[in-house]
């Protein structure tokens, strides 16, 4: 257990010394998820440095959370396959604000993960080549998992 | 007076064509738009959602207790995952202790569904490639009846074959009855003859091997940028499995191994399956002989919706499926029900590494290629 714990401090401090440089970037406290929350305009440039510097190769997913009146916040998880280090990259959108930097040039991966967060809670991905709607017909209206779109919202001619 | 077009017989004309949503070879609903040059694929569209059931919106509507059993009809061929993953990340929020016999439990039944899901794999991956294979129905038919089995299994364990609802939050549902574990130590015998019997028809086979040989190869580096995952991963030369890597449900306490190619194409992606194959043979049989008593659930049996209730907080909780990692996030705010849940579907990741690896190929290929991806639609469009 120790050890488990001393491999979480050491992945957290070398974390910490990579984004030293990236004004307000805030890495949690220990655990084996390690937390980044990433100031907006840094989404990118951050995912960059955890991709090339830290390891984290491996693109698990991308999404998206509605707190309501406080905005939306992209969640992206990424994770070092060797060591076994996983981070979950956070940037909140700020209240009223849909448009998000895309991670698509670090991670290929980023392109249709992004295009579904963009078909479920209509956020923009600066930066994304072809951002369609992934899953939902493209006449469909409203973007289903923000909190304000109700579950049995009609769609006609169906229901 | 009709126009005379000249056409150009070079196969420098550039043709678009669609493959699917109906296409035998998708095993769901998947349409391609393929634009071809002759009969080489310069272009691919993916189009998804057809089954789109929204998950997350209807996970957000449903209490923790009645959640599982609608887990299960995301990936429906291998439904035992993804309610792993879904009780998992709630456990893992509210801190509950699951029995030690509910862990093995959880392991007997998710190798067992991932010996039924490669079955249907190669069962139907043969049929595609139909026509190389002395029509590939034979081995489609003897897959069947190996997978039938393990249904058969789960339908005494369960009372369902498909769909189960086997996992509740903080254990299982059902014990095994009397004399389950021989009819299933019976069952994990015979499948085992039989791979051999399987292997006896592929192997050496000069089509199958024009087929798979070299055909779809996926890089590491490329895998691991778009989150391609399990199989597909372990055969681009990556060794990473969540049961060795991050053991979960008890699975440090057996001995398997994880097979790794490093080929990176539909013949590595074969292999490693079938090692997987004996593997999960290997860990069932060594849960059932070391099975410990005691109870099966750390929580009483359901009885009201509220019962469950997860203290505010979040987590991600994967599972190795047979298609790969199948996560759930979930973020909680302490009511009955989650405030958000994202599935990570295995199939939706690896499907999107087909615009990647797709140009270049023939159109024959896409169809084998597609199969050895072995997407479930029910998981891709969730």
């Amino acid at each position: 257990m120790t050890s488990e714990v001393n491999h979480a401090e050491m992945n957290r401090s070398r974390a910490v010394m990579l984004l030293a440089d990236i004004p307000g970037v805030v890495v949690g406290e220990g655990g084996p998820v390690l937390n980044v929350e990433a100031p907006l305009e840094q989404f990118a440039s951050v995912a960059a440095i955890l991709k090339e510097k830290l390891g984290c190769f491996f693109f698990a997913f991308l999404t998206a959370i509605d707190h309501k009146e406080a905005g939306l916040e992209v969640v992206a998880r990424l994770d070092n396959l060797d060591s076994q280090v996983s981070v979950m990259l956070r940037a909140k959108l700020g209240a009223g604000n849909t448009h998000c930097p895309s991670l698509y040039h670090v991670y290929r991966g980023a392109n249709w993960m992004e295009r579904e967060c963009f078909d479920m809670f209509g956020i923009v991905f600066d930066g994304h080549p072809d951002l369609r709607r992934m899953l939902l017909p493209e006449d469909w209206k409203g973007h289903p998992l923000l909190k304000s779109y109700a579950i049995d919202t009609p769609y006609p001619p169906y229901r | 007076m009709a126009e005379v077009r000249a056409i150009d017989y070079t196969g420098s004309e550039r043709l678009t064509m669609n493959m699917g949503p109906q296409h035998p070879s998708a095993h769901g609903v998947f349409r391609a738009i393929l634009t071809l040059e002759g009969e080489k694929i310069v272009g691919v569209d993916a189009v998804i959602g057809y089954l789109h059931r929204c998950h997350e919106k209807l996970a957000e509507n449903l209490a923790y207790v009645q959640y599982p059993s609608i887990a299960s009809k995301t990936d429906y061929v291998a439904a035992m995952a993804s309610e792993l993953a879904y009780v998992m990340a709630a456990e893992k929020i509210a801190q509950f202790e699951v029995p030690k016999r509910a862990q093995y439990l959880r392991v007997i039944v998710n190798e067992l569904q991932r010996i039924a899901s490669h079955c249907l794999w190669l069962g139907t991956w043969c049929l595609d490639m139909g026509g190389a294979l002395g029509g590939g129905t034979s081995i489609f038919l003897y897959c069947i009846r190996e997978r039938e089995l393990v249904l058969d299994l789960f339908e005494s364990l369960v009372g369902a074959r498909l769909l189960y609802g086997f996992h509740q939050v903080g254990g299982v549902r059902y014990d095994i009855p009397a004399g389950w574990a021989d009819q299933c130590r019976t069952t994990l015998n015979t499948i085992e003859q039989r791979l051999h019997e399987y292997e006896a028809m592929l192997h050496d086979n000069a089509f199958f091997e024009a087929r798979t040989r070299g055909v779809g190869v996926i890089s590491s580096a490329l895998a691991q940028d778009v989150g391609v995952c399990g199989p597909l991963l372990r055969a681009s030369g990556v060794n990473f499995d969540l049961r060795k890597n991050v053991p979960y449900s008890s699975y440090e306490d057996f001995q398997f191994k994880v097979p790794v190619e490093q080929e990176g194409d539909c013949h590595a992606r074969y292999r490693v399956r079938m090692v997987e194959f004996r593997e999960s043979i290997k860990i069932v049989r060594q849960a059932l002989d070391s099975l410990p008593e005691g109870p099966i659930s750390s929580r009483p049996g359901v009885k009201s919706l509220g019962q469950v209730r997860v203290p505010k907080g979040e987590a991600y909780a994967r599972v190795e499926g047979p298609r790969g990692e199948v996560g759930c996030y979930l973020v909680a705010d302490g009511s009955q029900k989650p405030y958000r849940m994202k599935w990570r579907g295995a199939s939706f990741s690896n499907l999107a590494v087909l615009p990647y690896i797709l140009p270049g190929v023939t159109v024959a290929d896409v169809v084998a290629i597609m199969g050895s991806v072995d997407p479930v639609f029910g998981e891709v469009d969730r």
